[in-house]
This record gives C-alpha cells, sequence and structure tokens, in this order.
C-alpha cells in the first residue's frame, strides 16, 4: 500500500467517487419510479404478474458487460448506457419486492380503509405503500448496494463509465495494487454507508414499527427461555 | 434487429464452432469456472447458514457479512487477486471473486429458511422425540429447501453472467468474445453473438432449477407455497 500515492491523487479520487455515486445511484431512482407503479399495476391485474417477471428475470441474466457494449450502438458514449442496463437490473428485486410488500397488507385493514371512505388512490398511497415499506426497502437496499458494487465493469467500455472502477485498470495496466485496494475498500464503504443511510430512512418512514419490534423480541426471548431443554 | 441478425449469422457460421476459440471449447470453459465457483460457494455457505440458522446464533453478524460481500466489485477482486498470485492464467482469481460473489445469496437464503420454519412444527417434531440433527434433516431442511434453491439458483445465474469478466485476465469462456470483439469493434457480430451466448447459458441454468425444484421440494411443501 503507498500512502503516498494516494494522498497524490485525493482529487482524481474524490471526482471518480462522484461519478461513481452518480452512475449508481441514478439507476436506483429510476428503477423505484418503475418498479412502484408496475408492482401496483401487476398486484391490480394478477395475471401480469407472472410475465412481468419472467421478463426482468431474464432480463437480470443479461451480463452487464454485454448489455454495456450492445446499447453503445444506441446510446454512444454517454452515461445512459451505464445507466439504463443497472436500472434494469434494480427491476428484478424492486418489482417482486413491491408486489410482495402490497399483496402482503392485510385484507382487514385494507377493507377498513374502504369503510372510512378511503378511494383507491388514498387508500393506495396512505395505507397499502406504507405498510409495504419494510418489504420494499429490503429490495432498495439489495438494488442499491449491488448497483454500487456494478457500476465498475463500466470501465471496460471506456476510462469515463466505471466511476472507481478506472482504478481497477490503472492498477492492472502498471501492476500495481494501490490504486486496486483503494478501489475496492471506497466501492465497499460506500455500499455500505448507502446501505446505513437506507436503514435509517426506513425508521423514519415507519416510526410504527418501532415499537413493536421491540416488544416481538422480548417476546420471543420468554418464549425460548420456557421452552423445555 | 439488424442487430439481432448479424448476431445470428455469425452464431450460425460454422468457423465459430470449432477449434480452440470455437463456441464447444468456450462453453467447457465457462461451465468449469461456472461448476468450480458454485461448488465452492455451496461448501462454504451452505454449512454457515444451516448452522446459524438452527442455532439461532450469530444471524445479525452472518447478514452483515454477507450483505457487505455484495457490495465487493468482483472486476476489481479478480484483478486485485491476479496481481497478488502473479498469473493472468490462473484460474484462483476469477474462482475466488465469482465464489465471493455466489456466496451472499445462498448463505442469506439458508439462513433465513430454515430460521423461520415455523416454530410449532419444530415443537411437534421435538414432541415426537426427534434428536436436534433429526429436527433439522426431517423438518427444517425439506421446508427450507424452496427459498435454499432460490438463493442457489439466483448465485449460479449471477455466476453465469459474470464469469464473462474472465476474459478480461486472459481467461477463457464466452466472456472472450465479448472482449476481443470489443477490441476489434466487432459489436454487432462477435460481441452479441458471445453475449446472447451467455444469456441462453443463463436459461438453461434457470430452467434447470425448475427441474432441481421439482426433485428436491417434497410435494407437501410444494403445494403450501
Amino acid at each position: 500500500m503507498d500512502w503516498q500515492w494516494a494522498a497524490d491523487h485525493v482529487d482524481e479520487i474524490a471526482e471518480l467517487t462522484k461519478s461513481h455515486l452518480y452512475l449508481a445511484l441514478m439507476p436506483v431512482l429510476w428503477g423505484l419510479l418503475i418498479a412502484v407503479p408496475l408492482g401496483v399495476l401487476c398486484v391490480r391485474l394478477s395475471w401480469l404478474y407472472p410475465p412481468v417477471f419472467g421478463v426482468v428475470n431474464v432480463l437480470y441474466a443479461l451480463p452487464a458487460l454485454a448489455l454495456f457494449v450492445l446499447l453503445l450502438d444506441f446510446t454512444g458514449f454517454s452515461n445512459a448506457t451505464i445507466i439504463i442496463p443497472l436500472t434494469i437490473y434494480t427491476l428484478v428485486v424492486l418489482v417482486p419486492n413491491v408486489v410482495d410488500g402490497l399483496r402482503g397488507v392485510p385484507e382487514p385493514v385494507r377493507q377498513a380503509a374502504t369503510a372510512m371512505g378511503f378511494g383507491q388512490l388514498r387508500r393506495l398511497v396512505q395505507v397499502e405503500l406504507p405498510i409495504a415499506i419494510p418489504v420494499i426497502m429490503a429490495g432498495l437496499r439489495i438494488a442499491t448496494v449491488s448497483s454500487i458494487s456494478l457500476v465498475s465493469v463500466g470501465v471496460l467500455i471506456g476510462q469515463d463509465f466505471g466511476g472507481l472502477g478506472d482504478l481497477f485498470i490503472d492498477g492492472f495496466q502498471k501492476n500495481f495494487m494501490t490504486p486496486l485496494i483503494i478501489g475496492v475498500v471506497l466501492i465497499v464503504l460506500l455500499a455500505l454507508a448507502a446501505d446505513a443511510l437506507l436503514v435509517v430512512a426506513q425508521r423514519f418512514l415507519t416510526p410504527w414499527s418501532r415499537t413493536r419490534v421491540v416488544r416481538g423480541r422480548t417476546r420471543a426471548r420468554v418464549a425460548r427461555r420456557w421452552r423445555p431443554a | 434487429m439488424n442487430l439481432l441478425s448479424s448476431a445470428f449469422g455469425w452464431l450460425s457460421d460454422p468457423a465459430n464452432w470449432s477449434g480452440s476459440d470455437g463456441i464447444p471449447t468456450r462453453l467447457l470453459e465457462h461451465l468449469d469456472y461456472f461448476a468450480r465457483s458454485l461448488a465452492l460457494a455451496l461448501v462454504i455457505a451452505m454449512p454457515l447458514g444451516v448452522l446459524t440458522g438452527h442455532t439461532g446464533r450469530g444471524g445479525f453478524a452472518l447478514l452483515s457479512i454477507a450483505n457487505a460481500a455484495r457490495a465487493l466489485p468482483t472486476l476489481g477482486v479478480v484483478i486485485i487477486v491476479v496481481l497478488a498470485v502473479g498469473s493472468v492464467t490462473s484460474l484462483w482469481p476469477v474462482l475466488i471473486a465469482l465464489t465471493a460473489l455466489a456466496i451472499p445469496p445462498i448463505l442469506v437464503n439458508t439462513y433465513e429458511g430454515i430460521r423461520n420454519v415455523d416454530a410449532d412444527l419444530k415443537d411437534a417434531a421435538r414432541g415426537m422425540g426427534m434428536t436436534g440433527w433429526q429436527v433439522l434433516r426431517q423438518v427444517e431442511l425439506p421446508v427450507a429447501m424452496p427459498l435454499i434453491l432460490l438463493g442457489i439458483r439466483t448465485a449460479a445465474i449471477q455466476i453465469v453472467s459474470t464469469a464473462t469478466i474472465a476474459a478480461y485476465v486472459a481467461l477463457g469462456g464466452f466472456g472472450r468474445y465479448i472482449i476481443d470483439g470489443l477490441a476489434i469493434r466487432a459489436i454487432d457480430t462477435e460481441v452479441a453473438g458471445g453475449a446472447i451466448l451467455v444469456v441462453v447459458l443463463a436459461l438453461l441454468v434457470g430452467a434447470a432449477f425448475i427441474v432441481l425444484r421439482r426433485v428436491l421440494v417434497p410435494a407437501g411443501v410444494r403445494h403450501q407455497s
């Protein structure tokens, strides 16, 4: 590990980190914007879900490198070439989680909302989606972490398209370990930080679940103590 | 559609079906990386997942580590191991990186599957006089099998599609066509053809798991889920 090299390249690394975050997080945002309406639609029209699920899973099997290259024909050397495939990958976790989350809303809750005079849209936004947040969040966390780690493959297309992945090529060509280690460590740290932020966000978005979790845990512990050894 | 037709043209050219750069050779290489890294990942992840799921201990630590491992950029890991080993033709860099990629989904699903087996079921098994080992083998594993298989399936598909990266460090597999084609800008023939091969292989692997599910998941559990 050559710390001097790291100190000399701080500006460059900061720049790469910025572009890495942009290329990784835009797909998550787009993915969410697509997955929520699509998931809602799949719950409404239950015949739609199996084909959507199938298509999303087939798309997921496309190797990132291949998708980047194939898109070059249409989008050229632009950020879209990286962002579109990564958006597609986020859908494979986001769509099923939105659907499962919405389907997990207890029927009595739904009926109570209707009985209180909620229209379909208001029930969706104020009751069903909030209840589905923990499941959607679980998918969002996986999508975010995977996206942050996947961006680096983009560097095989062109230097400017892999964020911190640029450091991998640099290190490989110079047979020099320092940039590689910095790249991998930074990517893992970014992913963990983003994951932690989402956990905090979930706590704020679902204040009602906090107390319930604690109570559930104590109850489980008591139950375990009572079980014969 | 132009892209697809030129890609299929490349795929149907007999010249691409023989020799050391032929599709059968590259397929065997690709399957070789796939089988070895999936086997390694299973040997590491399954016992750990079963143990933590069965005892209920260390689950939080396990999930945190698995989540962090998900963040590891495969390309970076491959190159680091290449530099550490000092050879671009060694298989280890790719095996280590692909195994690291496959462990989290297998580990997490095995752990979650076994831990979430209905407590009443386990109590009933205990009440019938089963030992801990019997509960695990005859109750927990069969009930958790759909979720475990799902984790292995995710891992398998990820390995197939990511094994393309092996070509970047001078190894074989279908990734060769993508990397070599990219170098000579043969995007709508060699690269697209290589990409299609990977996709077909990934779909076949996915289909194999539908068969595995029929074989490994007991009928009673299958109907429930």
